[in-house]
């Protein structure tokens, strides 16, 4: 009973800290609001409804323009759904930074695992004849083919690192702009650019003109985006959890991850450990790109050799705001994409624009980065130093006289 | 009374959540006094000192300065009245030079620019009164870590305190070293400075101090002069029973080879030259083979040669007959390999998981602990129990406690419980006993003999003469990565191995043109 209440109290602290980083960022967006309202001489009305519709964008439902147009809110299952469908990228690479992130690894080369992933998911779902091959099995491939491509991109940086000592974070910044290249290079006059619909260019074919995309398995939402892909990206999370945590080979992992020396003293194969994990966790935000790409209706801008896809870098900020829990990472993408959905919705219907949202979005990253420094504040107040010898390393004078 | 104290801490009460660390204490110090403040691990020395130094405020009792009351707030408030604190593990710029150090904080300046020829001459006035050899010039990552002790010696001097507090200063020296250091401790009190040092050496204690006081479990438990005291009876107030030194062990008694270490060679990481240079040896059934030196000498490397941390460059190691120069960490560790590491927190022990899953490090693949991959909590935790109890191991939460917040003793005690466990043909033991205090080392060195006793080969790796004396059947002296020499500590003195570890003497091996 005493180790589980300890537990709780942990996780407690770990989501209040989570939360902590939140409040202060949406806090910080009304301020900016405000400032920009004053800024800009509109009234201060005007702010107050930019900031409900930050807080509520999924639930805002429009304008009632027979009421003096006012904000109307409830619930709007098309948003909803659009929510559910961003998050699933989102929750994928959150994945895949945090499951690196076990094995002591820095995984910034999400956005090129994603974009291998991306590349293989829609080729392969678009050169498969779908009338020979069914297309839930064209589907099946072409989420397999992502998910090798983004582990192969995640081994490099691995490899580099377990062989030859060199940093992932110096080597997965390089594979990101190699991916960033080479998917040009492939998509550059191939045949699934799409250069029919008014003379859109740099976009490729939906994957629906094969036929391919995701099943909706009931997740219809007013005919939003939403569809099953949200379901897969919940069972992964949960089986990285319990790789993670129940597996001798999740143990291996946090072994080496937590102290690389006595993982090697222990006979674990350190160097094969660190190659694995970051293979998976390439091939995690492969996934997730595949999710994203495959439901069918989205086209992939193809110029990626200027940019790499934000999705991939969010994985980041979706891993520190849920400590790295696995479990945590479906609900902070989810809150990531409920702050995008606020930002389409506050430059649809308010003068602001999104913009706003995004730098919400921002704060709340960096703030998140300090999620951990919050828990230890609140470790800190909650018990004072263990009356230990060594326990005099830090100054707590201060306040420490308590019951 | 009428004593002249320059500090008296009087009924010092800190308290907190869940534990009392010092209770009513009182401690006095006289001028030009070396006294010792003698505990366990854990028995409160550093929060009282914490608490002169400023860094802790006391629930209750008073500090008086020269029959003065006096508050310290923080740090600053302890360095105006002239206090100052040796950390054990040093405050000092890497990559700033002694000089920086020493006078980092307050420099001398004349409009905002820095006037070190001054500060150089007084310096330097110092360290030539006190003996306290440093180069000013060179950078403290450079430097030797008894000069860099100096350094933080020289720091306080500099500052003119008067009441200087040693934390565990011998803790990280070598045994040269700690002589120097005692000699410049007496000749800082022969000036009249007051020296507060805090230690559990019992040596060291009866070496220098003037007078002692002891701590045990947060509470005072007496004071006494060291020229009328013993250090059984000392240890009799610090552990609360009797303790005994010499180690209580039957004649060996040899049995067949387990270990054959021969023509082994490791390169060095640090220097062009080899750090293990040829050596050969065989450890057997039923011994305890001690290799001794001094710190640097190559006993590192050979260790991690042996145990497969790194690569040996030539030579060979056999185990159980079994050719395992080559092989695997964990092979060796099946092939009959248990080993303590020297640094228990680097290699010893993952600090942020619990102590079962530190119990299972090796063994959590066994089938035992594992099904089709999926770990086994409710063996692990049954497993982990049986050693807390088989093994005395005190932690806050049992099995789930996580490590890093235990004692160093209870983590010494968890991952010696872990390999004894392996019930591995040969042990190897560095440094098992390293900053533990007197129980703790009973403890373990009885253990260690049961190994043997039980037929297990040990090799021990160790720098404490004490434990070298007293543990081993035949001690190998390893001088610059060769073996030098064998003695039988029966018949040798602690002065004769001084001279093999300090390269003096020699017995074995080559006359000259060793392997280079």
């Amino acid at each position: 009973m005493k180790k589980e209440r300890t537990l709780w109290n942990d996780g407690t602290k770990t989501v209040a800290a989570s939360l902590l980083s939140i409040l202060m960022g949406v806090v910080f967006g009304g301020v900016l609001l405000l400032v920009v309202a004053l800024c800009l001489h509109m009234p201060l009305s005007s702010a107050w409804e930019g900031f409900r519709i930050v807080l509520a964008g999924v639930f805002n439902t429009g304008r009632n323009y027979d009421a003096g147009s006012a904000l109307t809110f409830g619930i709007n299952a098309r948003l909803v759904g659009d929510m559910l469908f961003r998050a699933t990228p989102l929750i994928m690479t959150g994945l895949s930074v945090a499951l690196a992130y076990k094995t002591g690894l820095f995984n910034i080369g999400a956005p090129g695992q994603y974009l291998m992933g991306t590349a293989m998911a829609i080729i392969v779902a678009l050169s498969l004849d779908t009338t020979v091959i069914p297309a839930f099995l064209v589907w099946l491939l072409a989420f397999l083919a992502a998910i090798a491509a983004g582990a192969l991109w995640g081994c490099i940086p691995g490899a580099f690192k377990a062989y030859l000592n060199v940093n992932e974070v110096i080597t997965s910044i390089m594979t990101n702009w190699i991916a960033a290249n080479l998917v040009t290079l492939l998509f550059d006059g191939s045949q699934f650019i799409n250069n029919v619909d008014f003379g859109k260019t740099g976009y490729t074919l939906k994957t629906s003109t094969n036929g391919v995309a995701t099943a909706k398995m009931g997740l219809d939402f007013g005919g939003g985006n939403a569809n099953a892909g949200f379901l897969i990206a919940i069972v992964f999370a949960v089986v990285t959890y319990v790789v993670i945590n129940k597996t001798t080979f999740g143990y291996e992992l946090r072994s080496c991850g937590s102290n690389k020396n006595a993982a090697k003293y222990a006979g674990m194969n350190e160097k094969r450990n660190i190659v694995l994990s970051m293979a998976i966790a390439g091939g995690l935000s492969a996934a997730g790109a595949a999710l994203y790409f495959l439901q069918g209706d989205v086209e992939f801008y193809w110029h990626t050799s200027m940019t790499l896809p934000a999705t991939g870098f969010n994985g980041i900020p979706v891993a520190l705001l849920a400590s790295c829990s696995p479990i945590g990472c479906v609900f902070s993408g989810m809150f990531m994409a409920y702050l995008t959905i606020s930002g389409s919705q506050l430059s649809t219907f308010t003068a602001y624009n999104e913009y706003i949202a995004n730098i919400i979005i921002a704060v709340i990253v960096y703030l998140s980065a300090f999620t951990l420094f919050f828990k230890g504040l609140m470790d800190a107040r909650k018990k004072a130093p263990k009356g230990g010898d060594k326990a005099a390393a830090e100054p707590a004078g201060r306040g420490t006289k308590k019951p | 009374m009428a004593e002249n104290y320059v500090v008296e801490m009087l009924n010092i009460t800190k308290v907190f959540p869940g534990i009392v660390a010092n209770d009513n204490i009182t401690l006095q110090l006289r001028r030009g006094e070396i006294h010792a403040l003698l505990g366990e691990n854990g028995a409160g020395k550093s929060t009282l000192m914490s608490v002169l130094f400023g860094l802790y405020q006391p629930e209750g009792g008073e500090i008086h300065m020269d029959g003065k009351r006096v508050e310290i707030r923080d740090p600053n408030d302890a360095n105006a009245l002239h206090i100052g604190m040796v950390h054990q593990h040093f405050k000092l710029v890497e990559c700033f030079t002694v000089l920086d150090n020493i006078i980092l904080g307050v420099e001398p300046n004349k409009l905002g620019f820095l006037q070190k020829k001054e500060a150089r001459k007084k310096v330097v006035a110092l360290s030539e009164k006190y003996g306290l050899l440093v180069d000013l010039d060179a950078l403290v990552e450079d430097i030797t870590v008894g000069m860099q002790q100096r350094t933080e010696i020289l720091k306080m001097l500099y500052r003119e305190n008067e009441i200087l507090i040693f934390d565990e200063p011998t803790a990280v020296l070598t045994p040269q070293e700690i002589g120097e250091l005692m000699q410049i401790m007496k000749n800082l009190a022969a000036e009249g400075k007051s020296i507060l040092f805090i230690t559990h050496k019992l040596n060291e204690i009866m070496e220098v101090c003037d007078r002692c006081s002891v701590l045990r479990k947060g509470k005072y438990i007496g004071t006494v002069d060291i020229a009328g005291t013993t250090k059984e009876e000392l240890s009799r107030m610090m552990v609360g029973r009797d303790v005994k030194f010499a180690v209580d062990k039957a004649p060996a008694q040899p049995g067949e080879t387990v270990l054959k270490v021969s023509g082994l060679t490791v390169p060095s990481k640090v220097h062009h030259n080899n750090a293990v240079k040829d050596v050969s040896f065989e450890v057997r059934r039923g011994e305890i083979v001690c290799i001794a030196g001094i710190d640097g000498n190559g006993q590192t490397e050979f260790v991690y040669a042996l145990s497969g941390l790194e690569k040996a460059s030539a030579g060979k190691i056999e185990l159980c007959g079994r050719d395992v120069t080559h092989s695997s960490i964990r092979q060796r560790s099946k092939a009959g390999m248990s080993h303590i590491p020297e640094d228990r927190h680097k290699h010893g022990l993952v600090l942020d998981f619990p102590l079962e899953d530190n119990l299972v490090l090796q063994r959590y693949m066994e089938p035992r602990f594992q099904k089709g991959g999926f770990i086994q909590r409710e063996p692990i935790r049954a497993y982990a129990e049986e050693m807390i109890g088989k093994f005395d191991i005190r932690s806050g939460q049992g099995p789930v406690t996580p490590v890093r917040s235990m004692s160093g003793g209870n983590q010494q005690k968890a991952i010696i419980a872990r390999e004894i466990d392996l019930n591995a043909d040969l042990l190897v033991a560095v440094q098992p006993t390293r900053g533990l205090d007197v129980g703790a080392i009973e403890y373990i060195h009885s253990q260690i003999v049961q190994q043997r006793d039980l037929g297990k080969a040990v090799l021990l790796v160790s720098l404490e003469l004490d434990e070298v004396m007293n543990l081993s059947d035949r001690i190998l002296v390893m001088y610059e990565g060769e073996i030098v020499g064998e003695l039988d500590p029966k018949q040798t003195t602690v002065e004769e191995l001084g001279l093999y570890m300090a390269g003096a003497k020699r017995n074995v091996g080559r006359k000259e043109g060793a392997a280079s």
